[in-house]
């Protein structure tokens, strides 16, 4: 009587070990890394960017990812000296961004992230490399929303954790429908088929959606940035060496003119133009404060 | 046994007549529905088929429904193993002859029935990351979560069901193990626990059913499993809708077939052992309410088993 | 003590609970409802309605919730275009309790048609050789002994329902769970407190109702 389950347990016991040693995390070369400090050498360096924003953050599987951020990180990190095999990419979705740096999930995170003082307060910023601002994405045939002090009783969709939606209804339009989703895709297929009227966020993004092959035609960026978003590079709080280092390395891309290149690149066959204003000159932060 | 047989006596010509209209009926609602959610749907050009195409096609599977669905499984298949685990060792307890052994383990086991899965994972997910960051690489910790919350959750759950396995067994048993000289302890592991787990099996295995369905729960708290992986594949083909009812049907696929063996198991075993095999109602893990010791138990697990006897 | 304080000061505690237990009380009359309607669908002697309900009970009984509701957001209200209240905080607690009541109602079904099998073929019988009809033997015999013998499934189903409303964050309804998220976001160090709080509250909430199922099925339990 007794064998049947002493087989059970048994079994089971030998599946939790098998399994175990497959965890997600460990499918991937985890070699000791040292990459928040000293820079380059045989480290490898975990940077967190986004997976489902086309033309800024996007990966497929286990295929290299692609996008403006990642470009940039991969800039980056190659001025402090970092090959592109030793950079381990990771998923960082907007809620999750802070968190995932304050517990050493990503040692930087390249992914629409605003420097903002809230986020600031948790987190380390380097940057910014570039310069985004709020803007409105709105079907083509819709031609009443011009700004978003036109919101006001109409429909609008945003992401979870982030500002713009909540900025859009402090500042301009206070009785606007608002309904957040995890990702902007989510209000993309809304938009489309008209549940909302609008989505927000930066311009940069939104033109990445509209570009996308799915809905090309479908959707317009109505064009008047009514915020000025600086993209940063997200450090853990403290690490100003990393911060410097960064820093640094962005200098160096934005007066080669790399940074433009990059986002030519990743912007190609879009009708977007970066705020020129702002990007020619952008100010970096002071790493430390 | 057909409940039919319970309730009517065999149709007589004009209940023939109307059940054959309402089967008519419910046929023409049955279309109607579909053809009006197809519509609707096309209406929506989401029934392009492109856009289907997109969500089942080689890039789809292997790029994102594999991979999800080996992280769905593999969390739900270690969380079955430790909650089995937690399970006895907590069953056990909770079954031992020491009065304050039996309430520890009972608080502990009503505790995890309680809090709602997703609370406990939420919490376990901000705790491993914070405070367990030397032990549990932090780009895990939600996939630790999901499968620490499922067992504690499930654990507890099976422990009960191991209790009320070994008391739902036939008072001869004990009785007959404690006359050949077996002391409590003895006549628990050797004669009750064992027929009780295998009476266990098929209600084991439905509840991998559950511990599958709430691994989706890991959605919430950024676990790459098998839904987050369908929402990037919307994401990136702009078919969200077609790649959630994708992994909708592969969750109604795997856990009809794990309904299935759980309901074969319960055909088989019931020959093995002296407890009852029936699975419950799949896809709820029973709060058995009877959470009064002692007395109140022991005369409904002897309710139970004249009840049994009858049959 | 005084963290706790804060904490209750700072964050719509009360209210995320009210939430969860406002999303529990209506899906479970909706779920009920449905669950009784499937139930006799389930045992009618009309073939295709007995098919439906088996279907229906079998295939949202294999699909997560959470895969239901994050549905109900992207299809039924995203691309169906179902608006159920123009006020959209309002539309989706709406949607989220038609999710958990679509989930949750084959489960109560399942109850009840234990509770029905519970009832011995001979009482069946017997009700019809005293000449009750079909509706009069469901009415005075059938379905008085077996609700009885359905309590303690249905008060399963109820206490998993309540606990289940959590998921009701998946459609961005602000309760509880979404609540302590916020919470242990900006106030890591009392993380422990704040799962504590919410799991103790869901405790209060739940144990009754467990205990109320015992009481209520041994004191309502049919003497055979």
């Amino acid at each position: 009587m007794k064998t049947p389950w002493m087989k059970i347990t048994a079994l089971g016991a030998a599946g939790l070990l098998v399994l175990s040693a497959c965890s997600p995390g460990a499918t991937e070369d985890t070699a000791e890394d040292d990459a928040a400090g000293g820079g380059g050498g045989g480290g490898s360096v975990t940077v967190g960017i986004k997976y489902d924003q086309p033309g800024l953050g996007f990966r497929e599987g286990n295929n290299p990812p692609t996008g403006f951020d990642v470009d940039v990180a991969k800039a980056v990190l190659a001025e402090m000296g970092y090959q592109e095999d030793q950079i381990e990419w990771v998923e960082s979705p907007t809620p999750q961004r802070e968190n995932m740096l304050e517990n050493g999930q990503v040692d930087m995170i390249f992914a629409t992230y605003s420097i903002t003082d809230e986020r600031d307060e948790r987190v380390d910023f380097a940057g910014p490399y570039f310069m985004a601002g709020q803007d409105i994405l709105v079907r083509t045939d819709e031609n009443d929303i011009k700004g978003p002090e036109d919101l006001n009783g109409r429909n609008l969709c945003s992401v979870t954790g982030s500002t713009p939606a909540q900025n859009v209804r402090d500042m301009y339009a206070d009785e606007v429908e608002l309904v957040e989703q995890d990702g902007y895709s989510e209000c993309l297929t809304f938009l489309q088929s008209g549940q909302v009227d609008a989505v927000t966020t930066d311009d940069i993004i939104l033109a990445g959606l509209a570009a996308s092959d799915e809905y090309a035609g479908e959707f317009k960026v109505v064009g008047s940035p009514f915020t000025e978003e600086p993209y940063g590079v997200g450090l853990p709080e403290g690490d100003v060496e990393t911060c410097e280092q960064v820093n640094e390395a962005i200098q160096k891309l934005q007066d080669d003119g790399t940074i433009d290149e990059l986002l030519a690149a990743n912007t190609e066959g879009v009708d977007y133009e970066a705020n020129a204003e702002l990007n020619d000159n952008i100010e970096l932060v002071t790493c430390g404060e | 046994m057909s409940t039919q047989y319970v309730l009517f006596d065999a149709p007589g010509p004009r209940s023939r007549r109307i059940i054959t209209i309402l089967n008519i009926l419910v046929a023409l609602i049955v279309i109607g529905v579909l053809v009006w959610v197809y519509q609707a749907l096309a209406a929506q050009g989401q029934m392009s088929p492109h856009l289907w195409w997109n969500a089942i096609n080689t890039n789809a599977w292997v790029n994102y429904l594999l991979p999800g669905l080996t992280f769905t499984l593999q969390a739900a298949a270690i969380a079955v193993v430790s909650s089995v685990v937690f399970g006895l060792f907590f069953g056990f307890l909770r079954l031992a002859p020491v009065r304050i052994l039996r309430w520890i383990s009972m608080v502990i086991v009503e505790f995890f029935r309680a809090v709602p899965v997703l609370v406990l994972m939420v919490f376990l997910h901000f705790f491993f990351s914070q405070y367990l960051s030397n032990v549990i690489d932090p780009r895990n910790s939600a996939y630790y979560a999901v499968i620490v919350a499922l067992t504690l959750y499930n654990g507890a759950v099976i422990a009960e069901l191991v209790r009320a396995g070994v008391r739902s067994l036939p008072a001869g048993q004990r009785e007959a193990a404690l006359a050949v000289g077996m002391t409590t302890t003895k006549s628990l592991r050797y004669v009750e626990v064992p027929q009780a787990l295998v009476a266990m099996l098929p209600s084991l295995v439905s509840q991998f059913v559950i511990i599958l369905k709430d691994s989706a729960l890991g959605y919430i708290i950024g676990f790459s499993e098998l839904l987050r992986y369908s929402r990037h594949l919307g994401a990136g083909y702009g078919n969200i809708m077609q790649a959630l009812v994708v992994a909708a049907i592969i969750f109604i696929i795997i856990n009809s077939l794990l309904v299935q063996l759980a309901q074969m198991l319960s055909r088989r075993l019931s020959s093995r052992t002296s407890g009852v095999t029936e699975v419950g109602i799949p896809g709820i893990a029973p709060i058995a309410g009877d959470t009064v010791e002692d007395e109140a138990t022991e005369t409904r697990a002897q309710a139970i088993i004249q009840q049994d006897k009858r049959k | 003590m005084e963290d706790i304080l804060f904490l209750f000061e700072q964050y719509p505690i009360w209210e995320g609970f009210w939430a969860n237990l406002k999303l529990a009380f209506f899906s479970a009359i909706f779920a009920f409802t449905l669950g009784v309607i499937l139930a006799l669908f389930r045992i009618s002697p009309v073939r295709s309605m007995s098919w439906l309900s088996g279907a229906f009970i079998n295939l949202v009984r294999n699909i997560p919730l959470t895969v239901l509701v994050v549905m109900g957001v992207l299809i039924f209200w995203g691309q169906l275009q179902i608006n159920m209240h123009p006020d959209f905080d309002t539309n989706f607690f709406m949607l989220a309790t038609i999710a958990l009541s679509i989930y949750h109602a084959p489960f109560f079904a399942e109850a009840i048609r234990s509770g029905v099998n519970t009832v011995p073929l001979g009482q069946a019988e017997a009700a019809r050789s005293i000449g009750l009809g079909f509706f009069a033997a469901a009415r005075l015999i059938i379905i008085p002994q077996a609700l009885r013998g359905a309590i303690t499934p249905i008060g399963n189903t109820l206490i998993a329902l309540i606990k289940n409303t959590t998921v009701a964050a998946a459609a961005s309804v602000m309760e509880a769970s979404g609540i302590m998220r916020t919470m242990i976001e900006f106030n890591p160090n009392l993380m422990v407190a704040i799962f504590l709080i919410i799991a103790i509250g869901f405790s209060l909430i739940v144990i009754p109702v467990g205990l109320l199922t015992t009481w209520l099925s041994e004191r309502l339990a049919v003497t055979r």
